[in-house]
């Protein structure tokens, strides 16, 4: 049977997001379905994202409209998935879109229908019931799709039975039907993506934190109370009588870790949450006393550690090692009773506002109905992988990524996310551009040289615009000035109706300019784009003027000054519009091969992806050997064999006609950019020229030599990495294990390495297994045993081993004995090992920054690679057709390597799959004639991409993105920006006054 | 009575983050002055001291740059060079006696719609409690 070209994508969060972009860009048509009314999942919700304190909604917003504007993704929110049936290839997936009892092709999300519903007060699912909604809502201001949705639960029309039509009353689009039904669908997909997420746990169980007090809050609702966007505009208040709190506790581990509750596991993220919450909070207000009340700090991340530090060192966040026993009430106040873990005593301590650091747990419904599928659930109750196979579900062609998975934090769901589109992508490689659709435009109208001819389209939007600003006054104002041709009024400029009076109106009048004054550019520019292409007119023949956020929404008590004020925008966009000129997309043909540098795990897996995706791989290797460090590792934490995965993965690799290795081998001389590059691979015996059209780099790491430390000679005092090898050899009858020894300390190695715990643990255990009677302890400043490898600590544990915690004040010291200060019985221990062993840090590759200079790409202080944006662009670089995975990008396990390596094959095989990218049409542009090559503009661009060639600046237009800081910093006005040239944007500065 | 007078003031956002922000103002409904004409660059690296000169000698009686939050510029550092231009110009409209509130830098991120609309109020009392710019005539004559 032939393989179905399109994806069904379940959960809108931003992991399903990401994987229905990359799957839509790489050819496949793609069914975005998600059970609330807007995508956006959890990150909407949130004020900022660790650790650089994003604003989490702006980064993630962009690709919210993306992928609702995209093509080849329709966007199902308010749908659900019931059932599955068929095979990997050609499922056939039932859904339910469930009506909103609003027809959302009329729809145009104004609002009007919501501030006009009477019933109000109703909890706000987004604002995590901490403020209101009424009964038909939008979600939030951004959402996608940005439609109303009815609650019948609370409607007074379904819910009471009364006669109510506010709401109809308000549409002035007639977009509220109470008689639409719910509608089901049978959808053929190749296969299914679970982005399905997770849900904050609900501490409503947990009485002795007192979840049900006004000023006892979750992070989740912390967050949206801090948020400018949440119920207070981010006024940080108490609810029980209005003050800013001067003293805040979190209080982690609330619902991790803690096998009472049957959660057993670590959630990974509420650690470095609880210090960004607490950041933002001094942020507001640096005099608010903020204290976290933790087990383990488990900074596990590119950053994190660091992050950690400057919570400590530069906000003065007070991280209390402890166990909290309650929270009780004493006069309007509330009491931590809590354990001093590093006193060992029992103390309180009065606070205002307590914050419940609560962990990441799934969802009964969804566990149900992934289970019903054939998919099996893991013993967490998340979506089961291995650890070679990280985004694969047991049900072939069915895949997962995200915290369905396991808990993880964003960066590790966009990873997955990308990975399991890559890995899609190569499953249904047949079927590639099989569903797609392109939409064909007619030729475009020649302008240049002719005088403009501008149609003037100014919008209502209900009464958004039209209700404030007199319309037909601004139109009658727009039509006595230049090169207006026509000037209208449209009841919904954004409707299909309104987009084909534009459409008609630029044949019937040979209309050479389209200024639309409505909403925002930034939202509706690519609707209007698209129109204008489709009759004929070049995109950036169109300018808009943004009338309504910057003008009739602001000024809604001042009429006339508001028409005043519309007028003069709408005429600085014609004054603008006059001079637009058409702009030209190129394309840039990209050269199908790849070169992947490093053939450890992460370059094996990411050369093996590209193959399977049929694309022609150079994997470069430094050494004799493949396999990397995975060669040196002979246990995995969850039991599985590393020598088979490692074996096989190469077996793979080298029976695969696809790629070409060079063992012993450079990468030297890199020139070119995305889809041209060339460069030499050097080994002893010969030189070759290639070239490759993208570039992964997967250049590894190493564990770190600890000379110096603690005695390390290789024998009694070996390393984590040293042990490995001889670990079914070891006679010795006690052992003692140190952590974070040469990491978390000074610059480069302030990171924690992520891994070692879990190594020091796995080990330990490994050891107990085979000799139960051999003493072990491990010497920790804190256990990381992060995720859902906790349940190995705890079996640790159990098996007898030993945990000693010790701090930077008082290291373990190492002669014949280990004198260590124990502070649980409050003395110094001694302890006689026959074997130490130090965990030491992954460190990066010594060649990582001749590899970045070649292909121009950055290292973090850590020497690891920096990647295009730590949150969402994981396994980018800001360069165009490089990419990274594995340890280049940093420590991680096995699991997170490999997705990553899926990850950056996957957004390789974008460009690759395409055979072009499509060039930046808004980039810098120099005149010849009057550029003097003083290579300003060269010195200024932070994407290298202007180069002085034969004494005249020369701009890569592959590689500029349009910022424009070149052409201002221009001392001869040679360098302009197109679409936003000096005589444009100059004429918008004088028109702002008069014509 | 003679209808309050309304500052001119030209504002420019970069696309990313202020033009955002005051996009998320509009849609928060925060009420401000009708003082502003905003004209949108794709960065504030590309605010250009030309555009600010030619704003105030056609009549403008502030010139605001605003643009992405230090480190988050959308194209890397485009923020820096906007500063250091922001503060070039500083000098010279110091040098010419222009009063100090007339040309100002913020930084607003696109969620910083309630801060977005108190900075234009704020703005706008300033340039009122000033008055009309002086630069406009002296440029006349």
């Amino acid at each position: 049977m032939e393989k179905v070209g399109s994806v069904l994508v379940v959960g809108g969060g931003v992991g399903g997001i990401q994987a229905s972009l990359d799957l839509a860009d790489s050819g496949y048509k793609v069914y975005l379905i998600e059970h609330r009314p807007s995508i956006g999942g959890g990150m909407a919700q949130l004020d900022k994202t660790f650790p650089t304190c994003d604003c989490s909604l702006c980064i993630e917003s962009p690709k919210l409209v993306e992928s609702s504007r995209h093509p080849n993704i329709d966007v199902l929110g308010y749908t659900e998935l019931l059932s599955v049936g068929g095979e990997s290839g050609n499922f056939i997936a039932k859904i339910k879109k469930k009506t909103r009892h609003v027809d959302i092709n009329i729809c145009t999300g104004c609002g009007a229908c919501t501030q006009k519903c009477v019933v109000k007060k109703i909890p706000s699912e987004f604002d995590e019931g901490i403020g209101e909604r009424r009964a038909i809502y939008i979600p939030f201001s951004q959402a996608v799709p940005n439609k109303a949705t009815i609650d019948i639960d609370h409607c007074r029309i379904f819910a009471q039975n009364k006669i109510c039509k506010v709401c109809q009353k308000a549409c002035t689009a007639g977009a509220i039907d109470f008689d639409l039904k719910d509608e089901y669908e049978d959808l053929d997909v190749g296969a299914i993506l679970f982005a399905t997420g997770a849900v904050p746990y609900d501490p409503s169980e947990l009485k002795q934190y007192l979840p049900d007090h006004p000023d006892v809050l979750t992070a989740m609702q912390y967050e949206r109370l801090m948020c400018a966007n949440g119920p207070t505009i981010g006024h940080v208040k108490r609810f029980s009588d209005g003050e800013e709190p001067k003293r805040i506790a979190f209080i982690q581990c609330v619902g991790s870790r803690n096998p009472k509750i049957g959660i057993e596991y670590c959630s990974a993220v509420c650690c470095n949450y609880a210090t960004k919450e607490s950041i933002i909070t001094k942020e507001h207000n640096r005099d608010t006393d903020i204290s976290i009340f933790y087990m383990d700090y488990r900074a596990c991340g590119k950053g994190f550690e660091e992050f950690y530090k400057r919570g400590q060192d530069d906000y003065g966040i007070n991280y209390v090692r402890s166990r909290v026993a309650e929270v009780y009430e004493s006069d309007g106040n509330l009491t931590i009773k809590y354990e001093d873990l590093a006193e060992a005593k029992l103390k309180e301590e009065q606070f205002d506002m307590v914050i419940l650091s609560v962990g990441l747990s799934q969802s009964k419904k969804t566990q149900e109905l992934i289970t019903s599928i054939g998919v099996d659930l893991n013993e967490f109750g998340n979506l089961a992988t291995t650890i070679d196979h990280p985004v694969e579900t047991n049900v072939k062609g069915i895949f997962v990524c995200g915290t369905a998975q396991g808990p993880k934090d964003i960066p590790e769901t966009v990873a997955q996310s990308s990975g399991a589109a890559g890995k899609i992508g190569s499953l249904l490689s047949e079927a590639r551009n099989t569903l797609t659709t392109k939409k064909e435009l007619p030729p475009e109208k020649d302008v240049l040289g002719l005088e403009p001819r501008i149609g003037v389209f100014v919008c209502h939007c209900g009464i958004n615009i039209g209700g404030i600003v007199n319309i037909p006054e601004v139109v009658e104002y727009v039509k006595t000035l230049p090169n207006v041709v026509y000037a209208t009024e449209v009841p919904y400029a954004c409707s299909d109706d309104g987009n084909k009076q534009i459409f008609d109106k630029i044949h019937e009048l040979d209309l050479s300019r389209v200024v639309m004054a409505a909403c925002t550019p930034r939202t509706h520019e690519p609707l209007f784009h698209a129109t204008c292409a489709e009759a004929g007119l070049n995109p950036f023949l169109f300018e808009f003027a943004n009338i309504r956020e910057h003008c009739s929404w602001i000024h809604m008590n001042e009429k006339e000054k508001a028409t005043e004020k519309a007028k003069e925008i709408v005429r600085m966009s014609i004054a603008k519009a006059r001079l637009l000129e058409p702009l030209g997309r190129g394309e840039i043909p990209v050269n199908q091969k790849a070169l992947v540098i490093g053939a450890g795990i992460s370059g094996m897996s990411a050369a093996l992806d590209l193959a399977a995706g049929g694309f022609p791989v150079y994997l470069v290797e430094r050494t004799g050997e493949l396999g990397g460090l995975l060669k040196h590792i002979t246990s995995l934490p969850n039991g599985e064999d590393p020598e088979q995965i490692v074996n096989n993965t190469i077996k793979k690799v080298e029976e695969n006609n696809l790629i070409t290795v060079y063992p012993n081998s450079e990468v030297s001389d890199v020139s070119g950019s995305v889809g041209d590059f060339k460069a030499k691979v050097i080994s002893p015996e010969k030189e070759e020229e290639i070239d490759f059209g993208i570039a992964i780099i997967a250049t590894g790491g190493e564990a770190f030599k600890p000379e110096g430390y603690y005695g390390y000679d290789g024998k009694r005092v070996i390393t984590q990495f040293e042990l490995e090898k001889i670990i079914d050899k070891v006679e010795a009858k006690t052992i003692v294990m140190i952590q974070c020894v040469g990491a978390r300390e000074e610059a480069p190695r302030t990171y924690c390495s992520k891994i070692c715990c879990t190594e020091a643990v796995k080990n330990a255990i490994r050891i107990k297994k085979q000799k139960p009677k051999t003493d072990i302890f491990i010497l920790y400043k804190d256990v990381r045993t992060y995720g859902t490898n906790e349940v190995l600590y705890t079996k640790a544990r159990e098996a007898g081993v030993i945990f000693v915690r010790y701090d930077d004040l008082r290291k373990p010291v190492v002669n014949e004995y280990v004198d260590v200060y124990d502070e649980f019985i409050g003395e110094n221990i001694k302890i006689k090992p026959d074997l130490v062993v130090l965990s030491t840090p992954m460190v990066p590759n010594d060649d990582n920054a001749e590899v970045g200079k070649m292909f121009k790409v950055p290292l973090a202080p850590t020497k690891f690679f920096f990647e295009a944006h730590v949150k969402l662009r994981p396994v980018d670089f800001a360069t165009d057709g490089v990419y990274l995975c594995g340890l280049a990008h940093g420590p991680k396990p096995i699991d997170e390597c490999i997705a990553q390596a899926s990850a950056a094959a996957g957004r390789a095989s974008i460009p690759l799959a395409a055979g072009k990218v499509i060039a930046e049409a808004i980039v810098a542009s120099p005149d010849e004639e009057r550029c003097v090559g003083c290579a300003i503009c060269e010195d200024k661009c932070a994407y290298l991409a202007v180069t002085i060639e034969d004494g005249k600046a020369v701009v890569n237009k592959a590689m500029c993105k349009g910022c424009g800081t070149c052409v201002t910093a221009c001392p001869t006005g040679a360098m302009e920006q197109l679409h936003f040239k000096n005589n444009q944007i100059l004429a918008q500065v004088k028109h702002a006054f008069a014509w | 009575m003679e209808e309050e007078w309304t500052p001119k003031i030209t504002l420019f956002c970069c696309n990313w983050c202020s033009y955002a922000g005051s996009d998320d103002a509009g849609v928060g409904r925060k009420q401000q002055p009708p003082s502003t004409r905003t004209i949108r660059v794709m960065c504030s690296g590309r605010t250009d001291p030309g555009f600010v000169l030619t704003a105030l000698m056609e009549g403008s009686d502030a010139v605001l740059f605003t643009g992405c939050h230090i480190g988050d510029c959308h194209y890397i550092s485009g923020n820096y060079k906007a500063k250091k231009r922001f503060e070039m110009l500083k000098e010279i409209l110091d040098e010419i006696g222009l009063e100090d509130e007339r040309l100002q830098l913020q930084w607003i991120s696109a969620s910083e719609g309630s801060e977005f609309a108190e900075y234009i109020r704020k703005v706008t009392e300033e340039i009122k409690a000033i008055g009309p710019s002086p630069l406009r005539q002296e440029w006349m004559k």
